[in-house]
């Protein structure tokens, strides 16, 4: 993405630029408080099975099913839309994996069915939102708090309120098991999120739904299909949020109806904010919604690690994002660099900021 | 008018963008009392020094005197606190509110609890009684008022400001004669009051009906000023395009006439109407050939070709095109049979802002084959490479933002959007509005050129003498139906067309000066 590169320096200045180089920052940032903590927290050993295991390895276990939700909320996002469903199709893609597993053999062949199941089911449901809010016309917040709602309430239907638990070696294996000693969950969720931004990049997606998402009457009249791409990134945000599901359940096989995938769209939300994606539609960057997401997982694990009591939790991670928002301000940004310019003019400085 | 002391004196104002210099060493004097009209072509740098005096921009060099003072106008605020109102060519006003509430904004009447609306709407309501625009009721949405009146709804709120100069940025662009009329009282109105006005038009008729002094820009340098008695038409054009009055003459002397094939049409509609917008309506269109649509303001001539293009869906009739039936019930339907329409609303339904110049070539042609199939870089980079030299779009950078180029080269851009999904019929709404006669001029000779390779172009323009020389066909529009379909040829002349609107029904006495005349005559 950063095609202007020449040279080592030349890409760092590009990263410098880009909105999601605060992300990163503040994941540095973070770890090295970690680090202050237990001077041997950002250590990886070979554990007995060959694998590494370390906190860093954790967090990337942590941030796999974020990072799912974060590409599809950022595709969402960028045709001025929201998906405040995702967490409850979560769920449902739990359950309902959980209660096919529950009556199936434990065989490669009935996991792999599962996962094909939540992918339907998903992409269902996607294509529930995208109806809505294409056909029906309802504004993208209103559809999806709908499915948001009536989702939960459908997982604990089909377990019957139940907390179901099931056995499947090979289910269990998408989060639990390695590959090349780091987690497959996390290179399963990468290979995804890498899948999506070559679609959209690829293709001419990425721009149909950038002119959607600045001017949806040009669009319009410049023949842009609106209905067919409103379709597409409501069954794209669904079905990532029914994997991002899969991972979370697989991990414990078991699927909890009122806690699996619950509040996640907000971290999702979060995560595309903080990856340089405007609410209010447009250029969108999957890179940043990424590094969004594993942010958010680096600051649920510090949370848990600084023993920050469970009932402060919100606040802590609130006062970090509010400070994170804050630094990718250009208002703020710019207020800095006066402070800074009143002593020495830097005209390279202002340029930084033109670009 | 004697030469009192100027109000306002910009002296060597240098403002450059990033590999641009947009004004090099420019000059301006506005004078109390006096209309002073800023001519040039798109690009020549109006804009800009407009935007330096009002503060949005800042100046890299010169000078900004008011009343003798100088002054560092450090932004939109500082403008108007030394007394500069802005009336922009789109209204920015706030539809959802009351004309009051607009036109008060900011400077409501308060009283022990709050804002006193009763004597807000009181206040306002003597703000525009003073404007001559008594009969408007301050209690009314906005939104209900058309455009032309919306405007003057604008003018009125910057009196409230107490305004000693006022500028008017091409505040006449989608009036129709008789609201610039209206609009030219309010103006001399104000400029007796002993405001300085600055207007800029692309209209010079206007522009000679109304000011008292020219200043003359060029590609960023100031050309001169002059008194407008001082300066006769020819010689504004010319300095202003820097080059001979003659080759704008040259569109008029071909005035041959193409032969229609009398083969069947490539498109006709039988009945086509929507409720609110237009009555039934039939429309044949031929390749080859140029179709005007005439008509005043407001008669339907956006709202059929909206139809046609299937921007709107029509409620009745049918479309038959090569002799089979067309359902086109989208634009994207429109677009797949080969039909193009550029809309007469550049900013909200043309460009794309924040998209680049190629993006925003390419996205009709993009959006034709669906988004599975990219078209690849190196078809874009020709596409954009044939149609940014084909019509001289300034600068050519394909990859700078559209919003940065001036208006008539936006234009240019979504001409070559349309042209590059290789349309059969082209349907083009006020493309030359809005834009310098140099630019227009073009965009004419290039819309000539396109039916003579065989397209079908529908032209609409609020101009009739530019309908007539475009035109080999007119369907002539009144109140959301057609009354006329003329051959073009030596019978057709805007007067012809204008008799043609006068005398249907009981007649329309102000049609006589809705023929606004042309720069070349």
């Amino acid at each position: 993405m950063s095609a202007n590169a020449h040279g080592p320096f030349e890409a760092l200045k590009g990263l410098v630029r880009r909105q999601y180089f605060w992300g990163i920052v503040a994941i540095a940032l973070l770890l090295l408080v970690n680090l202050a903590k237990d001077p041997g927290y950002l250590a990886v050993s070979v554990g007995s099975s060959g694998n590494l295991v370390g906190n860093v390895i954790d967090i990337l276990r942590a941030a796999a099913p974020i990072i799912l939700i974060s590409v599809g909320m950022c595709l969402v996002v960028a045709t001025r839309g929201i998906d405040l469903s995702v967490g409850s199709v979560m769920v449902v893609a739990g359950a309902v994996s959980m209660e096919f597993l529950k009556g199936a053999p434990d065989t490669v062949g009935s996991g792999l069915a599962a996962i094909g199941l939540v992918v339907v089911v998903s992409a269902a449901l996607g294509a529930v939102n995208g109806m809505l809010v294409s056909v029906v016309g309802l504004q993208p917040f209103i559809s999806t708090l709908v499915i948001m709602l009536a989702g939960r309430g459908l997982a604990k239907v089909i377990t019957g309120g139940q907390n179901t638990t099931a056995t499947n070696e090979m289910f269990r294996w998408t989060a639990n098991g390695h590959v090349l000693g780091l987690p497959a969950v996390f290179l399963l969720a990468l290979l995804l999120a890498v899948a999506m931004g070559l679609l959209v990049r690829r293709s001419a997606l990425g721009l149909m739904l950038e002119a959607l998402g600045m001017d949806a009457k040009a669009a319009r009249l410049a023949g842009v299909n609106r209905r067919a791409l409103l379709f597409t990134v409501y069954i794209l945000s669904g079905v990532l949020a029914g994997f991002a599901g899969v991972f979370a359940t697989a991990s414990v096989m078991t699927v909890d109806v009122s806690r699996t995938g619950y509040q996640l769209e907000l971290d999702a939300i979060l995560a595309v904010v903080i990856g340089g994606t405007s609410l209010a539609g447009g250029k969108f960057n999957i890179t940043g919604a990424v590094i969004g997401a594993i942010l958010i997982a680096t600051l649920d694990k510090t949370v848990v690690f600084l023993g920050v009591s469970s009932s402060a939790t919100p606040a802590f991670k609130a006062v970090v994002i509010v400070a994170l928002c804050l630094l990718q301000s250009e208002r703020v940004r710019r207020a800095f660099r006066k402070r800074r310019s009143a002593v020495a003019v830097r005209p390279a400085e202002r340029e930084k900021v033109a670009a | 008018m004697s030469e009192s002391l100027p109000i306002v004196e910009m002296a060597g104002i240098s403002i450059s963008f990033p590999g641009v210099k947009a004004l090099d060493e420019v000059g301006l004097r506005l004078f109390p009392g006096e209309v002073h009209t800023l001519m040039g072509e798109n690009g020549a740098g109006k804009s800009t020094l407009i935007k330096a005096l009002t503060g949005v921009y800042r100046i890299d060099e010169g000078e900004i005197r008011i009343s003798g003072e100088p002054r560092l106008l450090g932004g939109t605020a500082d403008a108007q606190h030394a007394g500069i109102s802005t009336v922009y060519q789109e209204v920015n006003l706030c539809s959802n509110l009351t004309i009051g509430e607009n036109v008060m904004l900011g400077h409501e009447v308060r009283g022990a609890a709050g804002i006193n609306w009763r004597a807000t709407h009181r206040a306002a309501g003597e703000t525009l009684e003073k404007l001559g625009l008594g009969h408007l009721n301050p209690k009314q949405a906005l939104a209900t008022l058309p455009l032309a009146v919306q405007q003057l709804v604008a003018i009125s709120r910057s009196m409230v400001a107490q305004c000693k100069v006022l500028i008017l940025d091409e505040p006449t662009s989608s009036l129709d004669a008789n609201e610039v009329e209206q609009l030219f009282t309010v103006i001399r109105s104000l400029r007796d009051q002993g405001v300085a006005i600055l207007f800029v038009s692309h209209f010079l008729d206007q522009v000679y009906a109304i000011s008292d002094r020219l200043t003359v820009l060029r590609n960023g340098r100031f050309e001169g000023e002059y008194r407008t008695h001082e300066l006769d038409r020819a010689q504004l054009i010319s300095k202003m395009i820097g080059k001979d009055v003659d080759a704008l003459k040259s569109l008029d002397a071909k005035g041959a006439r193409r032969v229609r094939s009398d083969a069947a049409p490539l498109y006709s509609a039988k009945g086509i109407g929507r409720k609110g917008a237009i009555e039934e309506i039939d429309i044949d269109l031929h390749r080859g050939e140029v179709v005007g649509l005439a008509g005043l303001l407001g008669s339907g001539r956006t709202e059929l070709a909206r139809l046609i293009y299937g921007a709107d869906r029509p409620d009745t009739g049918e479309v038959t095109m090569n002799d089979e039936k067309a359902e086109i019930t989208s634009p994207a339907k429109a677009l797949a049979r080969r039909i193009a329409f550029s809309s007469e609303n550049r900013r909200d339904e043309g460009i794309i802002r924040d998209l680049s110049v190629r993006e925003n070539l390419i996205l009709a042609v993009q959006a034709r084959r669906g988004w599975a199939r990219p078209l690849p870089r190196r078809e874009q980079d020709a596409i954009v490479e044939k149609y940014v030299s084909a019509l001289g779009v300034r600068p050519a950078d394909p990859e700078r933002p559209i919003r940065l180029l001036s208006g008539g080269n936006q234009q240019k851009v979504l001409l070559g959007r349309w042209l590059a999904t290789e349309p059969d019929i082209l349907i083009l709404d006020e493309p030359t509005r809005g834009i310098d006669i140099g630019a227009k001029a073009e965009i004419q000779e290039y819309v000539a050129g396109l039916a003579d390779d065989g397209l079908s172009v529908l032209f609409i323009s609020s101009e009739i003498e530019e309908v007539v020389r475009q035109s080999d066909r007119i369907v002539v529009l009144k109140d959301h139906r057609k009354i006329a379909e003329l051959e073009g040829g030596q019978g057709v002349s805007a007067e012809s067309i204008v008799n043609v609107i006068a005398e249907d029904g009981l007649g329309d006495p102000s049609a006589d000066t809705a023929v606004r005349e042309e720069v070349t005559t």
